[in-house]
């Protein structure tokens, strides 16, 4: 190719590139414009500044009660499915087992299972058992497809892991537990602390297990859905998606930087490819 | 069996994960199964063995319509979403040589806020006064709004799209990276022009990117019910609103298992197919 047509070929791509981002931003921009503008209807043309949504979600009972269970879900989720995570990934890593393969493709399976179907069969095995449903079915519903997650990140901090470092600590008379606590836990904790911030953002947003398998408690997307039916009430929730975009941002940020030091520290060359 | 020290170590450590799959995910699913064989007899279920489920569910126009329009819907989704996707994984991989992480930071964004309310702002981009209408009555490029645009397939296409964009990027982006640059230079020594080369060299060493994308969103898209429902309008919606019904107010859990078990075969026969082929192009080619 005739380096001139390579270099058009490359400006086509970019504007390409720019227009995609254009696509991909569009909704997310939407969001803050809409939570501070003065009208009541979600459309063009904006009508004045105001940051009236804001105050009204900080009078509503409900809306807090959402939070409060969201977060208890969101925590209690990022907890379990971390330590489950960091198993299955440590095994993938430091261990060669039979059935090794089948075993951690079936663990990753919620990933590219639809979540309806996920949501469905542990709705009909609580129907069948007798159980409640209540914020813990919820709970089990998330750690279930957040493992995943958390076992692609933990699996990279703990490849990048050097055996000699281990076989060293057990040479100086460390034990188990004690190689653990000293060499591999401090090695791999901001890969950890990735994964705890991935599985809380992915668990504060997950809708359609939540709503399946909720009883009488709403999440906050459970309940950002009962809000969407009424028109009065959407330029609170925007201003309440603008709060959620921030501080997921804010998240993202810190697990990208715990990410890449997990992996300064290793010395391993920082992967491209973040999150997924 | 016999096994040695280091698998029974691996075993144990990985068991308290497995163990929790077992017990929330393969049990359930195959409870679903099992659920979809038996029958709803008002408030309480009739255990008997039966196939009138699956019976109505292929049979029924409207769970017909619902099922071919999902599998419709998510096909286009997949085609629209992976052929989007990948002149940017293209672009990110062979051009962007400084800060590829923050590139792809920024893709990944987007799909970290709220999924509802994206959804629900693509309502707003979309509709008769929405965004994108307004926008062109005011540069003067239409004089009506645009109704072809909110409440049909058209909508949920794009929003789904849209949804799972950074889905299809990145495994993309994951196969170009590792394509070694020599064959490529290869391939111009011997004569190929910039066009054969990327036909007889890149795209089929992408080959494993584009089939992983492929079915990373073919499958989920099969069972989203909140975009259908938010911009779908009547002739948008697809099965999982019905399975939403059937597990919910029309209280028939076992036909909503059956429609959900029918839609899962189908998705992963097509899966398979599109697998085999795309393993197949791949590999004649190598």
């Amino acid at each position: 190719m005739r380096p001139g047509r390579a270099k058009k070929l490359w400006n086509w791509l970019a504007v390409y590139a720019f227009l995609y981002m254009v696509f991909l931003y569009a909704p997310v921009i939407l969001l803050p414009l809409f939570a501070f503008n003065e009208s009541t209807i979600i459309a063009f043309p904006l009508s004045g500044f105001t940051t009236e949504w804001f105050t009204v979600l900080v009078n509503n009972d409900a809306l807090a009660q959402s939070v409060e269970n969201s977060l208890f879900v969101a925590i209690t989720t990022a907890l379990v499915s971390t330590l489950l995570g960091a198993c299955a990934a440590r095994a993938a890593a430091r261990y060669r087992f039979p059935g090794q393969k089948g075993v951690i493709g079936f663990i990753m399976l919620p990933l590219v299972l639809p979540e309806i179907i996920v949501a469905v069969a542990l709705l009909v095995v609580l129907m069948q058992l007798g159980f409640s449903l209540s914020l813990w079915t919820v709970i089990a519903g998330h750690i279930l497809i957040c493992m995943p997650y958390s076992i692609a990140i933990l699996s990279s901090a703990f490849q990048g892991l050097d055996r000699n470092l281990e076989e060293a600590s057990f040479d100086l008379g460390e034990t188990n537990w004690g190689t653990f606590k000293r060499v591999i836990f401090p090695l791999v904790l901001p890969g950890v602390i990735s994964s705890l911030l991935i599985t809380f953002t992915i668990s504060l947003d997950e809708f359609i297990i939540a709503f399946f398998l909720t009883g009488t408690d709403a999440t906050l997307p459970v309940y950002i859905w009962s809000q969407l039916r009424f028109p009065s009430k959407l330029p609170s929730i925007m201003a309440l998606g603008t709060i959620l975009l921030v501080l997921s941002i804010i998240l993202l940020i810190l697990a990208e930087w715990f990410r890449q030091r997990s992996a300064k520290r290793q010395g391993v060359e920082v992967a491209a490819g973040g999150f997924i | 069996m016999i096994l040695n020290r280091e698998a029974r170590q691996g075993l144990t450590l990985i068991s308290p994960t497995l163990v929790y799959a077992l017990l929330l995910l393969a049990a359930p699913l195959l409870t679903v199964v099992t659920f979809s064989f038996w029958t709803q007899d008002y408030l309480d279920i009739d255990t008997t063995i039966t196939l009138n489920n699956y019976r109505e569910a292929w049979t029924q126009p409207i769970y017909r319509t619902l099922i071919f329009r999902s599998l419709w819907v998510s096909l286009v989704v997949t085609l629209v979403t992976v052929i989007l996707a990948f002149p940017i994984a293209y672009y990110l991989s062979f051009h962007v040589t400084r800060r590829k992480a923050l590139w792809l930071f920024l893709i990944t964004i987007p799909f970290w806020t709220s999924y509802l309310l994206r959804v629900f702002l693509w309502k707003v981009i979309l509709g008769y006064n929405g965004v994108l209408n307004s926008a062109l009555t005011g540069l003067g490029i239409i004089d009506e709004p645009l109704t072809f645009l909110l409440y049909n397939v058209n909508a949920v296409v794009i929003t789904l799209a849209h949804a799972w964009a950074p889905f299809a990027i990145l495994p993309i982006f994951v196969a170009l990276e590792k394509i070694d640059r020599s064959l490529l230079e290869a391939a111009e020594d011997l004569g190929d022009g910039a066009v054969r080369r990327f036909f007889r060299v890149t795209l089929p060493l992408a080959m494993p990117g584009v089939i992983a994308s492929t079915l990373i969103v073919l499958i989920p898209t099969v069972g989203d019910f909140v975009t259908p429902r938010l911009v779908g309008g009547t002739d948008g919606l697809m099965i999982s609103n019905m399975i939403q019904i059937q597990f919910g107010k029309a209280n028939n859990a076992p036909l909503g298992a059956a429609l959900a078990v029918s839609s899962m075969v189908i998705v992963s026969s097509i899966s398979l197919v599109i697998f085999l082929v795309g393993k197949k192009f791949g590999g004649r080619v190598q």
